[in-house]
């Protein structure tokens, strides 16, 4: 196993190694924009010759190798093949003040803060150092701060901290796989436009909010270094304006750098972020079987059934899913039986995982219908018990009312409780903290056990007993502040309003309160549907996997091995097909999402349901097809009979 | 070579192609034909019944629409519909609303825009024949019907009329629905997507539609929420698609854009697929196997990308662009024409698909026909068939090969005409002549394709001029099927057709260098 999570860190460290050695030229470029001057070209060009020449020009190439080292690493460690969807407003909230999260702002702060050095020493002028010397009013000699160089550090941390923040609220540490397989130079060739328009615009939204951020707080970062550096404020005598001010931001030059410094921050990350995702992704290939016993737990069968990263499952399903295509060697091996003994082990395992992931999934959306059917009383579908410890240190209050509901809760089958991120360990890093909102239930405090617990005041409720809808629900009272006796406060406030005037501030306070609190917790539209199908890649990848090899199993397969699971195979799809229709027919399932173009954001995770739909159709279509008449021999319930006569007739 | 000599002249005026058995080409005079047409697959959509878009003509639409919107309405309309120039004419036009120098100096912006583009075109001349392969595409409108496409699975087709509106036919329902969306203008290209019952791509003008039709639906008008939009800024206008044959991607392209679009349908996202040279992509055919497609584009240059990691390999023509192409079943022969050139080349691609080979595919085309200009005498008088070829069609059995000969409309003499070969594929490739379809009178064929399924033979489905859709078998024991021996004898080529059907590598030098 070590071998193959090995793999991943070469790749990636190849991907940073790439990126480094992008570095000068993009510096050059960089150089080049900065000092641009038309009215006077060969200067211009002289002036950047000589500048990247320079020592400085070296030590600042040294220190942004250390940056993107730093950068390619956090891309290491944070990224994720299943994106952790957040359901609500709050959950979203509690991953921005994860304590993870945390750190990576921290850093990109920091690093941000080295990269806007550079390119402060290396545009030079009046950006060039921290502080000059300088005369008081009454003529002594002194240090004063260089302002101009403190507005362009603070924008590079601002713009890495915005960096970080979107990258959580944008999902961009997901990894995605491409359905097109292209080389990874064409690959890069096609995106650099991309990250280029990118990096321009989200420097340029960027710099507007920092610079309306240090106009009314730019006083206290530069007092402070003021202080802590015993430098001088000199407002007197260098700068005519004082750089919080509208007059003296709105200096054109200023902009211009502030922009082209945050392009090329956000340029140079972009680039090693786009690098890591493109070789992380190569296809990798699996051998299907080995000769050798060493080997033996690098197989495809191996890896696709053992406990592995999840990178490394999807990274199997994916070369499962091309052989399956394309090459009919291998195609051979799965089919084959083993030596000693004539047991299709290869087939078995393969066949097994697929069909058990296809379950899996089955599991979990006719859980989820059944939850949004009955409104999320009667049943309930609790969070993974493995993942109580991580997301409890993370969002408090809310997690004590789902912990109360887990104790009550009647045990239910294993497999309901996997969400996406328990089946995929790996996972569990990049998403814990949505898991308490993410399998989409309506919420946590809605759960038949925390009505319970609230009792006697849910019975007089209103709405108790009544056949409700989704809405009703949430402007119900079932939130967790108000299950532990607020309820009873607000049922008072019309007796008590009109007597006590304290008393009706504190509840107008209080509802205010409400309003925000519904706002953090009212449920995204769609995205329960999309944690749903969050880690659908891998579905697809099996199913298209197992079609194909079925499709070629009726020429190629010389033992019969495919034969003995063609019922389970044809009748999982059915289920599978059964559910995913069931599915579409929820609100908000089949509504498509925005899509965002300009962005460095991979929103493909946002239609993952749409090609499982698509691609369960095709598989069946494909075996059907392929097979006709012949599928009227294979043992399978009557119902699934009609269900695969709609597919020979075309009527899906 | 095979040459148009060795076939059976033309039938005499009057008279329509009917089908083929025994080895034969049956026909049957054309008013008895008309009679005879009583199957519900046969359609005529005459063009009177149509009332195509007035869409391109501005001047109709001001005498229709009231001039009442305000100035900036109009242009904002004229920026979207046309663009800078749109906007430009429209403020020059307007002259009375908007001050003087307003109206002189976009009218002088237009000229100078107008002048730059001539300059552009003669440095680029490809250019110029995309533009003209645009006319040719939105300006056929003498016939009727504009696509035509048979589902790869079932009895059903689908066909594009010239105002804009798709009809489905199926023999074995009663409704047949017609497809009608806002965006849905200048159809140029319809086809189902395989292993599928209900999606069909059609390629517009702005954009590409997926509609998804169900066929249990007895709903005869589906609703526009059943199409899928896919567009992508600067890809337009898409005149051909292409659906792998697993179904799981959709290629298309435009003469006016350089990126090949390589679309995930559900996901509707898409990966542009560019490469220097060529400028457009004006043709598109993906090969039955699914491991190569074809782009051919307006200059003198096509492409076959292999489609396991979309690299391609380029191959200049010397004369002219490449006109058409098709495929062999197995995916193993391109068959393709030149414009200008009177003769068919094949390609063999001999790598298997899936193992990436160094071996790229052959060296040099093969010329495995000519089909020069040819005079049969008639009874009706002299017909000259041949010259260019205007498409290609190869039943998917890989036993038919039908040729559209574009012919001459003014000259009375020199037909369109569909010329049809026997080929074999293995053990060698052979072309034996076959005989040539024919329609009514005066009817010239636009559009054809096989049945994708034909249990009998091959079934070639002709949209002619005049606005009707015919479908003639060709009843035969396939290959495979006649070696078994089924009672049938397979069809024998008379000695004297036999001759000079195969390749040979001197022919081939003699004519490209």
């Amino acid at each position: 196993m070590s071998c193959l999570v090995c793999t991943i860190t070469i790749l990636a460290a190849a991907s940073v190694a790439w990126a480094v050695l992008l570095l000068p030229p993009s510096i050059a470029v960089f150089v080049i924009i900065s000092r641009v001057s038309l009215l006077h070209p060969i200067q211009w060009i002289s002036e950047c010759v000589s500048l990247l020449t320079s020592a400085t020009a070296i030590f600042s190439f040294i220190l942004l190798c250390g940056v993107v080292l730093i950068v390619g690493f956090l891309n290491l460690e944070y990224y994720t093949v299943i994106p952790s969807i957040a359901c609500s407003k709050i959950a979203l909230l509690g991953q921005l003040l994860h304590p993870r999260q945390f750190v990576s702002s921290l850093v990109h702060c920091i690093l941000g803060v080295i990269v806007a050095w550079c390119c402060a020493v290396t545009i030079g002028g009046r950006y060039q150092t921290l502080g000059y010397p300088c005369t008081q009013a009454d003529g002594s000699p002194q240090l004063c701060l260089n302002e101009y160089q403190v507005i362009l550090l603070l924008a590079g941390a601002f713009v890495g901290y915005c960096h970080s923040v979107l990258g959580v609220i944008h999902n961009m540490n997901y990894v995605s796989f491409h359905t097109v397989q292209q080389y990874k130079y064409l690959r890069f060739k096609g995106s650099l436009p991309l990250v280029v328009k990118c990096s321009a615009i989200q420097a340029l939204y960027s710099v507007r909010n920092y610079l309306v951020v240090y106009f009314f707080l730019g006083y206290v970062p530069r007092t402070w270094i003021c202080k802590t550096l015993n430098l001088q404020l000199n407002r007197l005598v260098c700068s005519l304006h004082p750089l919080d001010t509208i007059a003296g931001l709105l200096d054109f030059s200023l902009l211009y750098h502030l922009w082209i410094s945050g392009t090329f921050l956000l340029f140079t990350w972009y680039i090693t972020l786009l690098l890591f995702r493109i070789f992380v992704t190569e296809v990798y290939s699996f051998p299907v079987q080995s000769s050798f016993t060493e080997d033996v737990h690098q197989c495809l069968p191996k890896v696709l059934t053992g406990q592995q990263p999840a990178i490394l499952k999807f990274l199997a399903l994916h070369d499962l899913a091309l052989l399956s295509q394309h090459s009919p060697s291998r195609r051979s091996e799965v089919f084959s039986l083993s030596q000693p003994g004539g047991h299709p082990h290869n087939w078995n395992a393969i066949s097994q995982e697929c069909l058990s992931l296809l379950a899996d999934l089955t599991q979990r959306l006719v859980a989820h219908h059944d939850t949004v059917a009955t409104n999320g009383r009667a049943k309930s579908l609790s969070t993974g018990s493995d993942k109580k410890s991580l997301s409890s240190e993370s969002s408090g209050t809310i997690l004590l009312s789902s912990q109360g509901t887990e104790d009550v809760m009647t045990p239910r089958p294993s497999v309901l409780i996997k969400t996406p991120a328990s089946v995929f360990l790996r996972s569990s890093v990049g998403s814990p903290l949505t898991v308490p909102f993410t399998p989409d239930l309506d919420s946590p405090f809605s759960s038949p056990a925390l009505r319970r617990l609230a009792g006697p005041v849910e019975q007089c409720s209103p709405w108790h007993g009544t056949v409700q809808s989704p809405h009703i629900m949430r402007r119900g009272p079932k939130l967790w502040s108000t299950s532990t006796g607020e309820r009873g406060l607000q049922n008072k406030t019309e007796h008590v309003i009109p007597i006590v005037d304290p008393c009706a501030i504190w509840v107008k306070n209080f509802l205010a309160k409400r309003v925000l609190i519904m706002y953090l917790l009212n449920k995204l539209p769609e995205a329960s549907s999309q944690a749903l199908f969050a880690d659908t890649q891998s579905h697809i990848w099996a199913l298209e996997g197992l079609s194909y090899l079925v499709k070629a199993s009726f020429s190629e397969d010389q033992f019969g091995v495919v034969q003995t699971t063609l019922p389970s195979i044809l009748s999982s799809m059915l289920v599978l097909q059964e559910a995913v229709d069931r599915h579409f027919k929820l609100p908000h399932a089949s509504s498509k999402p925005v899509r965002s173009t300009s962005s460095m954001e991979d929103s493909s995770y946002k239609t993952l349901r749409f090609a499982l739909r698509a691609t369960l159709k095709t598989a069946i279509y494909r075996i059907t097809t392929t097979f006709g008449e012949h599928l009227n021999a294979v043992q399978m319930s009557a119902e699934h009979q009609k269900r695969l006569q709609q597919f020979l007739e075309y009527k899906e | 070579m095979c040459s148009l000599a060795l076939f059976p002249p033309p039938l005499p005026c009057g008279q329509a192609t009917l089908c083929e058995t025994n080895n034969e080409l049956l026909s049957r005079s054309a008013s008895e034909d008309c009679l005879k047409q009583s199957s519900p697959l046969s359609l005529y959509f005459p063009r009177e019944s149509l009332k195509p878009h007035s869409r391109t003509e501005s001047s109709s639409k001001a005498a229709f629409l009231d001039h009442c919107e305000t100035l900036w309405m109009r242009s904002a309309a004229a920026w979207r519909d046309a663009g800078l120039t749109g906007l430009l004419n429209e403020i020059a036009n307007s002259s009375a609303e908007v001050p003087k120098w307003l109206s002189v100096s976009s009218g002088c912006v237009l000229a100078l825009l107008q002048r730059i583009s001539s300059f552009h075109g003669s440095l680029f001349p490809h250019l110029t024949v995309r533009q003209m392969l645009i006319n040719y595409c939105f300006t056929r409108s003498d016939c009727a019907v504009r696509a035509f496409a048979w589902h790869p699975h079932t009895d059903k087709f689908a066909v594009a009329l010239l105002d804009d509106s798709i009809k489905i036919y199926n023999p074995k329902s009663a409704t047949a629905p017609t497809l009608k969306h806002r965006l849905q203008r200048s159809v140029a290209a319809v086809q189902w997507k395989p292993l599928c019952a209900s999606a069909l791509a059609v390629a517009c003008q702005n954009c590409l539609l997926v509609w998804h039709v169900d066929p249990c639906s007895l709903s005869t008008r589906p609703s526009s929420g059943c199409a899928q939009v896919l567009s992508h800024p600067g890809h337009s206008p898409v005149t051909s698609i292409a659906w792998s044959p697993s179904g799981s991607f959709l290629v298309s392209a435009s003469p006016m854009d350089t990126n090949m679009m390589v679309w995930d349908v559900a996901a509707e996202s898409c990966v542009p697929l560019q490469r220097v040279g060529g400028g457009g992509v004006t043709f598109l055919s993906w090969s039955p196997d699914g491991s190569h497609v074809l782009a051919s584009t307006p200059a003198a240059l096509f492409r076959v990308w292999e489609t396991r990691m979309w690299t391609c390999e380029r191959w200049p023509c010397l004369k002219g662009r490449c006109q058409s192409g098709c495929w062999s079943p197995d995916g193993s022969r391109l068959l393709f024409t030149v414009q200008g050139e009177t003769v068919i080349y094949a390609l063999t691609f001999t790598d298997t698909p899936g193992i990436p080979s160094n071996t790229k595919g052959p060296k040099a085309a093969a010329v495995v026909a000519d089909l020069s200009e040819t005079t049969f005498n008639t009874p009706g008088g002299d017909i000259v068939v041949g010259g260019e070829i205007q498409s290609l069609a190869w039943d998917p059995r890989g036993e038919r090969l039908a040729v559209l000969l574009k012919g001459d409309p003014q000259a009375r003499d020199r037909p369109a005409m569909i010329a049809v070969f026997k080929t074999r594929t293995s053990p060698i490739f052979e072309l034996l002549p076959c005989g040539f379809v024919q329609g009514e009178p005066g009817t010239e064929p636009r559009l054809m394709q096989f049945h994708p399924n034909f249990q009998h033979g091959a079934l070639l489905t002709v949209c002619w001029s005049n606005g009707r859709i015919t479908h003639v078998p060709f009843y035969f024991l396939s290959a495979g099927m006649a070696r078994h021996g089924l009672g049938g004898s397979p069809p024998q080529p008379r000695p004297e057709e036999r001759p000079a059907d195969y390749i040979n590598q001197t022919l081939y030098t003699e004519l490209t260098t």
